[in-house]
């Protein structure tokens, strides 16, 4: 198992190790592990290892240096086949790479290959990748979350210590509740999404998956901060958030929002939320009950605004200039060809509602109303934060499911009733491991202003430090 | 041909014309990447990440162009929108790479506006409904054998404006004069070529018939295809005979598009309504709102020139020209600047009219040559117009001066001066070859004495042979009649 950034910083620092034997490391975990969880699509081995040798003897020069690492497969990579677990793009090489992962590797950290996800990101367990199944690293039959459910496996079973996701609905922190792993989605713009393979373009959001929240701030120190070449993407100042850290909890408002059996929340989920937050009143943190009344509009108003932008975002996959053709009679023909056969059920069935929702006649019931909804649940949390300083939920209502068990769309849009609501809202999340039920492991989710990633990373980092147990590594994951 | 019939008989439809226009907005870069705008670069040669439409890629939009688009707008008398956005127009066709166009849907940048046009002496105003901007879409070639299609990205991501009119053209020639007009607009705001063979002016036409006297309007025709102001004139008038056939005959004119044919001069059907488009407009969540300050609107509203109508004006009433010349010395910035270069230098402004109207687009014209690329200097031009009013030349000679000088790029004054062509109009030098005349011609003297009045020709005629023909004959004749009359009285 790997160590998280912080010990292979420290030790690179130390000049203990160089940066080579941190990636043979990684590398050999993959070769030994991945077979059974099935995390990575794409393995550069070969460009690992060379990337990182042209490190050794040099100078660190920041935490990042030397430390291998893994990117979802939506986030184009120059030269290295990008898919979005998709058959339309199953041969696509990028000529450019996204600008987080360009941030990364000129910061020196080293991308040894591309994670596993739901196709273009578009699901909730990473069943919908049109080419494997990934599977939880604490238990072969469960799901490991989605959409970015390699990226999470990936840092749960050690393989890499960090790697980057994307989060529209909920996509980086539901998979790291899942598998046990901490996930941070940032504030909308707080970081580029140029090269991110778009599906809902105002929601989607870049970020880490890692295994402790202080790697989180780590990895968002070195990714965060305005893109000329995003022009969503915020001039705000990129604070530092090493300093958020030791700041404690002392003195401030977590406002909880009363969850139960109405949300479908899994009685064990909810004690170990509770426990969390008893560790956090313990050590001074004040707890008020807060109210978020739009937020049970959320997972409606959310199919509609994602699946309307993902019905535009994935016209381009035409079979014209790049990615699958099928060669048709005519040039709809082609279209239609192309189309069927490159996508999966999931995305066909988003890009449809999609269209449907923006048709003349049907956009002002279904879009605009959908965007009005929005307004009123940042009001919310608006509202909210006059009493608190965070939000907290459970990240997702129950534990990873089985396999094959949300057959139903609309149950498995429901794993994402959490999460969604700070996506509409532009807000940061941060999962953080709180317990074990069944054998699986359970996230806490806190959610803050916009801009405020210090707060939630400064509580998230208390409680890892108060939580009075270590989560157990996962059997596959070794020691 | 068709347009004579049209315009022989007396209408019987009152015809009703609305018009959109696109044009390229004349940018270094696109408008939502760097790439260039060069015309005619090899093909797929100006693209990158964004213009390709690739997975991932962003649009950043580029501020010149909405400086443009503004300037285009405010000259056109709209209102601009200070707060607009971006909307996805989402359709799919192979040179339009995202599958979406980036354009403006419900808040356009400009809004309300209107140009002046002149016909037949009479002003129009003509409404624009729009000015709104977006990106250009890319260029198919398609196989002769039609087994495959070639598509060329250079041109996606251009930035252009589409003007919208207000369907108030009510004649085909008002079609041209409003093009004429909005081309005039734009060059002078220097906001685009308008080159109509370049693709970066181009018309679409929508056109109705009605019977006069009712406010509903008809059935409406939307016309493509069309390369030249005279060819949208044309199909246009095709237009107007074939619906007023067809409503003579009864038949009602059914909603559909179609395009101009070169070969036969007429309109052939492209697509009737059932095609028709849902756009499903949203939004871009790519580009944020876009918001003009009220000192960028301003300074832009600083840097607008004269524009032509009001030049046109001031032309007439403060040069005193005839609306005529100052129509055709308008309808082109480079024209209008060239002809009040020559009156700056000194020329009387009917007579720089006459010459730059006159010779100057004449040889312009034969050479298919710009204003820009005028042989002659404007300060040339006004040199030769003063020679003439000086008498130092005639007209005749001076129209061979300009030929010499534009055509060996010789000022006018040294080809005056080289070839000797300057009149004598110096009595001084005059008179010694006058007096030699008379003395040797006492025939033709006498005839002119005796009430031959056509005698004294054949006397000037001997003094022009004798200066090889620069004396200024005007005063060579008035100097022989003086002459013979002090002789004869002495
Ligand atoms: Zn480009």
């Amino acid at each position: 198992m790997l160590p998280t950034i912080r010990e292979i910083a420290d030790s690179l620092r130390r000049k203990e190790t160089q940066p080579s034997e941190w990636m043979a490391q990684s590398l050999a975990a993959v070769r030994e592990r991945d077979g059974a969880i099935g995390a990575f699509l794409t393995l550069d081995a070969d460009g690992a290892v060379e990337r990182a040798r042209r490190l050794d003897g040099q100078p660190q020069t920041n935490p990042m240096f030397g430390v291998p690492f893994a990117l979802k497969d939506n986030i184009c990579t120059e030269g290295l086949r990008t898919t979005a677990a998709s058959r339309i793009l199953e041969s696509y090489i990028p000529p450019y790479s996204a600008t987080a992962g360009q941030r990364l590797a000129d910061a020196g950290a080293v991308l040894i290959g591309k994670t596993n996800l739901d196709e273009f990101a578009m699901g909730s367990s990473t069943e919908n990748s049109a080419f494997q199944k990934t599977r939880n690293p604490y238990h072969s039959d469960a799901v490991p979350g989605g959409s970015s459910g390699g990226s999470a496996a990936a840092v749960a079973a050690g393989l890499v210590p960090f790697a980057l996701g994307s989060d529209t609905g909920g996509s980086i922190r539901q998979p790291a509740a899942f598998c046990g792993v901490v996930g941070l989605k940032p504030t909308y713009g707080r970081v580029s999404r140029y090269g991110l393979i778009a599906f809902g373009s105002s929601l989607d959001q870049i970020g880490p998956l890692t295994r402790t929240v202080e790697d989180a701030a780590l990895v968002l120190q070195a990714i965060a901060g305005h893109d000329p070449n995003d022009s969503t993407s915020a001039p705000q100042p990129v604070d530092d958030w090493m300093a958020a850290l030791e700041r404690g909890v002392r003195g401030l408002r977590i406002g909880v929002v009363r969850t139960g059996e109405e949300e479908g929340v899994h009685p064990g989920v909810q004690a170990a939320v509770d426990a969390a937050l008893r560790t956090l009143e313990g050590a001074g943190a004040e707890i008020v009950e807060v109210a978020l009344p739009h937020a049970q509009y959320a997972v409606a108003s959310y199919y509609l605004v994602a699946p309307a932008e993902a019905s535009a975002n994935l016209a381009r996959f035409d079979g014209v200039r790049y990615g699958r053709r099928v060669v048709g009679e005519t040039l709809t023909d082609m279209y239609e060809r192309s189309r069927s056969e490159g996508f999966g059920l999931e995305v066909k069935r988003r890009i449809m509602i999609g269209t449907y929702i923006l048709s003349e006649g049907y956009y002002d019931a279904y879009y605009k109303r959908a965007q009005q909804m929005r307004t009123l649940i940042r009001q919310d949390y608006e509202a909210a934060f006059e009493r608190c300083d965070v939000v907290v939920t459970p990240t997702a209502p129950t534990p990873a499911f089985r396999f094959g068990e949300k057959s139903d769309p609309l149950q498995m849009y429901l794993t994402d009733l959490f999460t969604i609501p700070a996506n509409l809202a532009g807000l940061p999340g941060l999962s953080v491991p709180c317990g074990m039920v069944d054998g699986l492991p359970v996230g806490i989710q806190f959610v803050g202003r916009a801009f405020d990633e210090a707060t939630l990373l400064q509580i998230g980092h208390a409680y890892e430090q108060e939580r009075g147990f270590p989560m157990p590594t996962p059997e596959v994951a070794g020691q | 041909m068709s347009t004579q019939s049209v315009s022989t008989s007396a209408p019987l439809f009152e015809t009703v014309i609305g018009l959109e226009v696109h044009v390229e907005l004349k940018t270094e870069t696109k408008i939502f990447c760097g790439c260039k705008t060069t015309f005619g670069s090899p093909p797929n040669t100006n693209v990158c990440p964004v213009c390709l439409g690739l997975p991932g890629a962003l649009p950043v939009l580029n501020r010149r162009a909405v400086e443009l688009a503004v300037k285009a707008a405010m000259a056109l008398g709209c209102h601009i929108n200070q707060d607009c956005k971006f909307d996805r127009k989402n359709y799919f066709y192979p040179d339009l790479p995202k599958g979406y166009q980036i354009s403006q849907y419900d808040r356009p940048i400009g809004e309300h506006g209107h140009l002046e046009i002149e016909v037949g002496g009479e002003r129009r105003r003509i409404g624009i409904t729009r000015v709104h901007l977006e990106e250009d879409a890319g260029k198919s070639s398609h196989a002769a054998d039609g087994t495959h299609t070639l598509v060329d990205y250079n041109r996606t991501g251009v930035p252009l404006i589409e003007i919208v009119s207000e369907p108030d053209i009510r004649s085909p020639e008002e079609a041209r004069l409003y093009l004429e007009g909005i081309r005039a607009v734009m060059q002078y705001c220097d906001v685009s070529d308008c080159r109509m063979e370049e693709g970066s002016l181009r018309c679409d036409a929508n056109i109705s018939l009605r019977p006069f006297g009712q406010t509903a309007f008809g059935q409406k025709i939307e016309l493509k295809n069309m390369n030249s102001f005279r060819n949208v004139q044309k199909a246009l008038e095709f237009e107007v005979e074939r619906q007023t056939a067809m409503l003579q005959r009864g038949e009602a004119v059914e909603q559909e598009t179609r395009r101009f044919d070169e070969a036969t001069q007429t309109t052939v059907l492209m697509r009737t309504k059932e095609e028709a488009h849902d756009y499903r407009y949203f939004p871009d969540p790519d580009l944020v709102p876009l918001a003009i300050d009220d000192a960028w609107l301003g300074q832009l509203r600083a840097e607008l020139p004269e524009l032509p109508a009001t030049k046109r004006r001031r032309y007439v009433e403060e040069l005193g020209l005839p609306p005529y010349d100052a129509g055709v010395l308008t309808s082109d910035p480079a024209l209008a600047h060239y002809f009040e270069a020559v009156v700056a230098a000194g020329a009387d402004a009917k007579q720089a009219s006459n010459w730059v109207m006159g010779d100057l687009l004449a040889y312009l014209n034969n050479r298919g040559r710009s204003v820009a690329d005028a042989p002659l200097a404007p300060e040339h031009l006004a040199a030769l117009i003063g020679e003439v009013a000086r008498d130092t030349i005639s007209s005749k000679q001076a129209r061979e001066v300009f030929q010499i000088s534009c055509e060996t790029g010789t000022d006018p004054q040294t080809v005056i001066r080289e070839r000797g062509m300057a009149q004598i109009s110096d009595a001084d030098a005059l008179l010694p070859v006058i007096d030699q005349v008379i003395a040797e011609n006492p025939k033709s003297v006498s005839d002119y004495l005796g009430g031959k009045q056509k005698a004294i020709g054949a006397l000037v005629g001997q003094v022009m042979k004798a200066t090889q023909g620069k004396a200024n004959p005007g005063m060579v004749n008035r100097l022989i009649a003086e002459r013979i009359a002090a002789a004869s009285e002495s």
